[in-house]
């Protein structure tokens, strides 16, 4: 089973996200900010992370930064899941090395399409 | 506002089929049947019609064609999504992609391509080969619905958040989309140029002029009553250049539909004319189909 990690500030959005995942046979683990997601992947680096990108105490943007200079088994694959829906941040984001784009509102057939398409699902 | 539309009583219901199947060749799905209230309760309120009775008589008066239009494309299955089978849209590419390299014309037809997603995933693939390999042209491509619905939004290649993000992955989006000011993205002019929108019936018309190096007919003949299947397959037979190749969706076949297609030797997962089809375009003769071992 593939795991993913979400890191979203918003307990509604990770309960959505862990439904839809779980249907998609996804072992979920969940944090609330980068730095607790930064901590996560230390001790176990899930195959994709689900990344929110406005969060107290370290952005998705920053989260992304800091998992370039880590360590890992492995690099896992960072799709970010947000509210910032134009062309100048999704350029940011993938310039700055995520994998995929999905923007709020989602639904299951939008994250299951992106998550194919990093090859994880 | 909460409008409660009566459920469509039987009669009424048979005559919305009947319509459907005598345009489309379409029979609704089983599992929509029972859902033509809700299909049609938008067109209901925009028209401020009482119920799916009132809806009946008037498309009995027989005189109201836009609306008739407007039933039909609403009780057609129009899903679709850029990249859908990824994998088969690579190989449609790939199995041109030798005439191409070479400067030579390729034409493609790709039927029942409902609102373009299909036709354009297409056109992205080819216009990034062409780039990166140096091809002397595109192929022409020219992508048909019965739907004059689906044709329009084709033609506008603009896609809603939600389509947008069905198959595309999001560096082809920055590529050749971009957000307009009705809060859609909007395919790049090149793009949408790439690909020749008509509206076509496969049923009742013969196929577009010329003959298809590639014609992808996926995801419609199995709605189609049975009985068409083979004539419309007959009708993609006659249409295709000697070698040329057609593409079905995935779990659709022409066995035990006609014997003038078989499959590709050359392309897994093509079908290729066996060399009986018509020649005269459209004259597609309905041939009982002999057994078929494998
Ligand atoms: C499920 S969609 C498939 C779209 C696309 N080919 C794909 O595979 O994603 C089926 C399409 O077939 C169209 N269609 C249905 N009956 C047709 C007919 N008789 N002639 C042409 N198109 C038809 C519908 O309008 C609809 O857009
Ligand atoms: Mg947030």
């Amino acid at each position: 089973m593939k795991t993913c990690l979400i890191v979203d500030d918003s307990k509604v959005i990770r309960k959505v996200a862990r439904h839809i995942l779980e249907t998609l046979d996804f072992t979920v683990a969940e944090a609330a900010d980068g730095r607790e997601a930064l901590e996560q992947c230390r001790l176990s680096t899930p195959d994709v992370v689900l990344l929110d990108w406005n969060m107290p105490v370290m952005s998705g943007m920053e989260f992304l930064r800091a998992l370039g200079t880590e360590t890992l088994s492995h690099r896992p694959k960072v799709v970010f899941c947000t509210t910032e829906n134009g062309m100048a941040h999704i350029r940011a984001a993938i310039e700055a090395g995520a994998d995929e784009y999905v923007m709020k509102p989602f639904d299951r057939e939008t994250l299951h399409s992106k998550l194919q398409i990093v090859g994880v699902a | 506002m909460n409008m409660a539309v009566p459920a469509a009583d039987p009669g009424c219901a048979r005559l919305l089929a009947g319509l459907l199947e005598q345009r489309t060749g379409q029979r609704i799905a089983p599992n929509r049947s029972w859902r033509l209230d809700t299909a049609l309760k938008p067109l209901l309120a925009g028209l401020s019609i009482d119920d799916v009775a009132e809806l009946a008589r008037r498309l009995r008066a027989g005189r109201d064609e836009a609306l008739a239009d407007k039933v039909v494309d609403l009780l057609l299955n129009q899903e679709t999504s850029f990249f859908r089978d990824a994998g088969v849209i690579e190989s449609a590419v790939q199995a041109v992609a030798e005439p191409l390299a070479a400067g030579m014309p390729v034409h493609i037809w790709c039927a029942a391509c409902a609102t373009g997603q299909e036709a354009l995933s297409l056109a992205m693939l080819f216009a990034e080969r062409k780039a990166a390999e140096n091809w002397p042209r595109m192929p022409e491509i020219v992508a048909t619905d019965v739907s004059g619905a689906a044709i329009a939004r084709a033609r506008q290649g603009a896609y809603s958040q939600f389509e947008i993000q069905r198959g595309l992955p999001v560096r082809r989006m920055m590529q050749w989309f971009s957000p307009n000011a009705d809060g859609l993205w909007a395919a790049s002019r090149p793009l949408l140029n790439a690909v020749t929108y008509r509206r076509h019936n496969l049923v009742a018309e013969p196929p577009p002029a010329g003959r298809f190096d590639l014609i992808l007919c996926r995801n419609v003949l199995f709605y189609l009553v049975p009985r068409l299947r083979g004539q419309v397959l007959e009708r993609l037979a006659g249409a295709l250049k000697p070698g040329g190749l057609l593409l079905l969706g995935a779990g659709e076949t022409v066995i035990g539909l006609s014997d003038e297609l078989r499959p590709s030797r050359r392309a897994r997962g093509f079908y290729e004319a066996s060399g009986h089809a018509p020649s005269a375009p459209g004259g597609a003769a309905e041939v009982a189909s002999g057994a078929q071992s494998s």
